[in-house]
């Protein structure tokens, strides 16, 4: 699992039938500094993430578990919207 | 498995219901001399474990299934073991953390 900034979205029109009704963000992942570390990739959120959010995204086919419906097509899942990362003496609340 | 360092802990109060209950942290891989390295990721704790220990960590969600004890769970990073001592080539790369 790793950490992410929201930082757009993804309309598809045309999707598989388990995809329908998900939402599908742009995220970037970031480490304990919040500071980016890589390409943006697309995760179908299941908690109701937003834009310029902190996120929690399971990768791999686990993501999959997040869902009710067991055959959703994915890779990577939005399973929770951070609010705090505690490192060393450094606090980082995000709004 | 890898062996991880604790960087720190993660709090999330809107978070997938399977999630609920488990403990967040921040974990890095270490490299041969115990150097925290690469891209921070986040691992649910089964062991007790604080931040500045090093940690065993699995990368593979059937087996944190059997750890968790729970079915269908959207997790793939688990501590499973506080790390004592590694040796390494007949050297001794590590004395306790805590």
């Amino acid at each position: 699992m790793i950490l992410g900034r929201v930082c757009g979205n993804l309309v598809s029109s045309c999707k598989w039938e388990t995809l329908k009704g998900h939402k599908l963000l742009m995220v970037e992942p970031v480490d304990e500094e919040l500071k980016p570390i890589g390409p943006p990739f697309i995760a179908v959120d299941t908690v109701g993430a937003g834009e310029d959010e902190i996120v929690l995204v399971v990768e791999s086919r686990e993501a999959t578990h997040a869902f009710d419906e067991p055959n959703t097509p994915t890779d990577m899942g939005i399973i929770g919207i951070i609010d705090e990362i505690k490192c060393g003496a450094a606090v980082i609340k995000i709004m | 498995m890898f062996i991880g360092k604790v960087l720190g802990n993660v709090v999330s109060s809107v978070k997938s219901k399977k999630l609920e209950g488990l403990k967040l942290m921040l974990v890095k891989q270490t490299d041969i001399n115990g150097n925290p390295t690469g891209k921070p990721m986040v691992a649910i704790d089964s062991v007790d474990s604080g931040e500045g220990d090093r940690v065993l960590v699995l990368k593979e969600g059937g087996s944190a299934k059997i750890v968790i004890k729970r079915d269908k769970l959207p997790i793939n990073l688990v501590i499973v073991g506080v790390v004592d001592t590694v040796d390494i080539d007949g050297w001794n790369r590590g004395e306790k953390t805590s």
